[in-house]
């Protein structure tokens, strides 16, 4: 199956500034996005892709650095999510660190780089700034929102506060909100983060350095939660690094020392350690139930009009299949279409990522069918 | 050719506009004609991935469940039907099975097997297990976990306070009113709660 070839990622500036959740305001900002196949005339066949922690707004094909996009093997000519069809929007949220507005960036009114003082940004106001870039682009309705884990969260809050601007909510691999382990490991990933000697506060650009030894325990953690204990079993066992036991305490010993070292240095010398605090807050953050006395039922109740597809892998224990069904019976008490796919895979939350067949074909099948549907919005 | 009646004349016990939690739900056919003759809404449950992929196709809205799991997904009368065609014979707990369809629904429909009719009688007669139509599969080599008759059923929904309204066989086609538990090889209950 072919790629959707070279992409270009697009700017687009926003002149009036955000309101937040928390109260603050987001001065004037920019958003990278971009595109994949053709906006139709009626402007129906568009589909946003939101993404989660570390990704960006570059989905698919190949980006000006020679980069596959994140979602490649999901997005394309011929592929599930169809290009050849679908109108397909990637765009990086505020506050991340891949061209849209983030810490990194010079307050425009202080002209200071924002370093920790850029403004905790939730779920929703992604989704409002997603909301407002649509619009922009001209569409008053999208086919579909689609996201995964983080990216999932932002599909389920459109169909909450704006569900008359989509159709159909893709959720995959995602959670109502997180569960207290799950904060439990964001804050581990903080902590060492923020207890960086390099970290200064959150402002380590001024000081010229990267809080990288945290930036490197922070990825090393979160990689250890994406994957299944069977598939790391698998793939690395108790096998060495070198022939024998070294009797070391420091070195690397175990192959999975390594791999997790490797995934951390890696991750550290491109992910911004403010954007990670931020990132790993509106996650433990999220939460629509929160609002109306932990009742999702009534959290769904906005959603009448919208359908879902909601996918989870058995050996996700991060965002697990019980917490897919906990959306799926907040649904179904509304009345609201729903189908829900439980893939046995054996990647972990990782899975979401993979081109597990079974996945797939669901996903093919349900996009087959919504660019099939006539539009009668 | 009888398969496609046999879905029709379950379907006609379905009334038009009907909110339908189908148990089992295969490849989507039924609900599919539910929604597509009948005005129907509702969801198909399925643990297979084949028939899951298959439904989704049809775009049918269905969820993928184990129904030994029970139904805690789906609050008391929260469909005008449920229906469990073929499925029975398949679960380990056919009482709780039972009971969650007709807390769920207001009308249950259960279809299954009727291991009485008589060529399955003479297959055993004659001192083997019956390999036929409705009951296709080898003795060591069936998913069914258990086989019952028409008599046995109208016993066990007795007993779950089943308010059987309506029992019928089916049987290349036709409804067999007369006899059923020697004439039919698929046996139909229709209960609804008082």
């Amino acid at each position: 199956m072919t790629s959707t070839g070279w992409v270009q990622a697009q700017q687009m500036h926003f002149s009036a500034p955000l309101a937040l959740k928390s109260g603050a305001v987001l001065p004037p900002y920019s958003l990278t996005y971009e595109t994949h196949g053709t906006l139709n005339a009626a402007r129906s066949n568009a589909v946003l892709v939101c993404h989660a922690l570390n990704a960006s707004h570059h989905l698919a094909g190949t980006d000006a650095q020679g980069k596959l996009g994140w979602w490649d093997n999901l997005i394309g000519p011929g592929k599930a999510l169809d290009t050849d069809k679908f109108f397909v929007i990637g765009v990086n949220n505020p506050g991340s660190c891949f061209g849209s507005t983030g810490p990194m960036d010079v307050h425009p009114l202080t002209g200071a780089i924002y370093g920790a003082d850029f403004p905790v940004v939730t779920v929703q106001d992604w989704v409002d700034a997603q909301v407002r870039l649509v619009q922009a682009l001209g569409i008053q309705q999208l086919a579909a929102v689609l996201g995964g884990s983080l990216g999932g969260m932002q599909a389920l809050d459109w169909t909450l506060r704006h569900s008359d601007k989509l159709r159909h909510c893709v959720a995959v691999a995602t959670a109502p909100n997180l569960s207290a382990q799950n904060i439990a490991f964001n804050e581990v990933a903080r902590r060492a983060i923020v207890t960086d000697p390099d970290f200064h506060g959150g402002h380590y650009i001024a000081k010229g350095v990267v809080p990288k030894r945290g930036l490197r325990v922070a990825r090393m953690i979160g990689h250890i939660t994406y994957l299944a204990g069977d598939a790391m079993e698998l793939k690395f066992g108790r096998e060495l690094k070198a022939t024998d036991l070294g009797y070391s305490t420091q070195d690397v010993e175990f192959q999975v020392e390594s791999y997790l070292r490797h995934q951390g240095d890696k991750f550290s010398d491109y992910f911004d350690a403010n954007t990670y605090l931020l990132i790993t807050r509106a996650l433990d953050y999220f939460d629509p139930a929160r609002e109306v006395n932990g009742d999702l039922t009534r959290a769904f109740a906005s959603a009448q009009q919208n359908r879902f597809l909601l996918v989870s892998f058995s050996t996700d224990w991060r965002f697990s299949p019980a917490r897919s069904r906990e959306i799926v019976k907040a649904l179904v008490d509304n009345r609201i279409r729903v189908s829900y796919a439980e893939i046995d895979a054996p990647h972990g939350h990782d899975a979401f990522l993979l081109d597990d067949p079974r996945y797939h074909a669901v996903m093919r099948a349900y996009f087959e069918r919504m660019a099939n549907e006539a539009v009668t919005a | 050719m009888s398969e496609r009646k046999d879905l029709e004349l379950i379907a006609d016990l379905v009334p038009t506009g009907s909110r339908v939690l189908d148990l089992g739900c295969g490849d989507g056919e039924l609900l599919a004609f539910l929604r597509d003759h009948k005005n129907c809404t509702g969801y198909g449950i399925e643990l297979d991935d084949t028939n899951l992929l298959a439904s989704a196709r049809r775009g049918i809205d269905v969820i993928q469940l184990n129904l030994e799991d029970g139904l805690a997904l789906f609050d008391d009368r929260s469909f005008d039907v449920v229906l469990q065609l073929d499925t029975l014979q398949h679960l380990r707990n056919t009482e709780k099975m039972l009971r969650e369809t007709a807390r769920v629904g207001r009308i249950g429909i259960v279809s299954f097997p009727n291991f009485a009719h008589w060529p399955n009688r003479l297959h055993v007669l004659q001192g083997r297990m019956p390999v036929t139509r409705a009951l296709p599969y080898a003795w060591y080599d069936t998913p069914n976990i258990r086989v019952g008759t028409f008599a046995d059923f109208d016993l066990l929904a007795h007993k779950c306070g089943l308010g059987v309204t309506d029992s019928f066989g089916l049987q290349a086609g036709q409804v067999v009113r007369t006899w059923p538990n020697l004439r039919a090889s698929v046996a139909v209950f229709k209960f609804e709660q008082n």
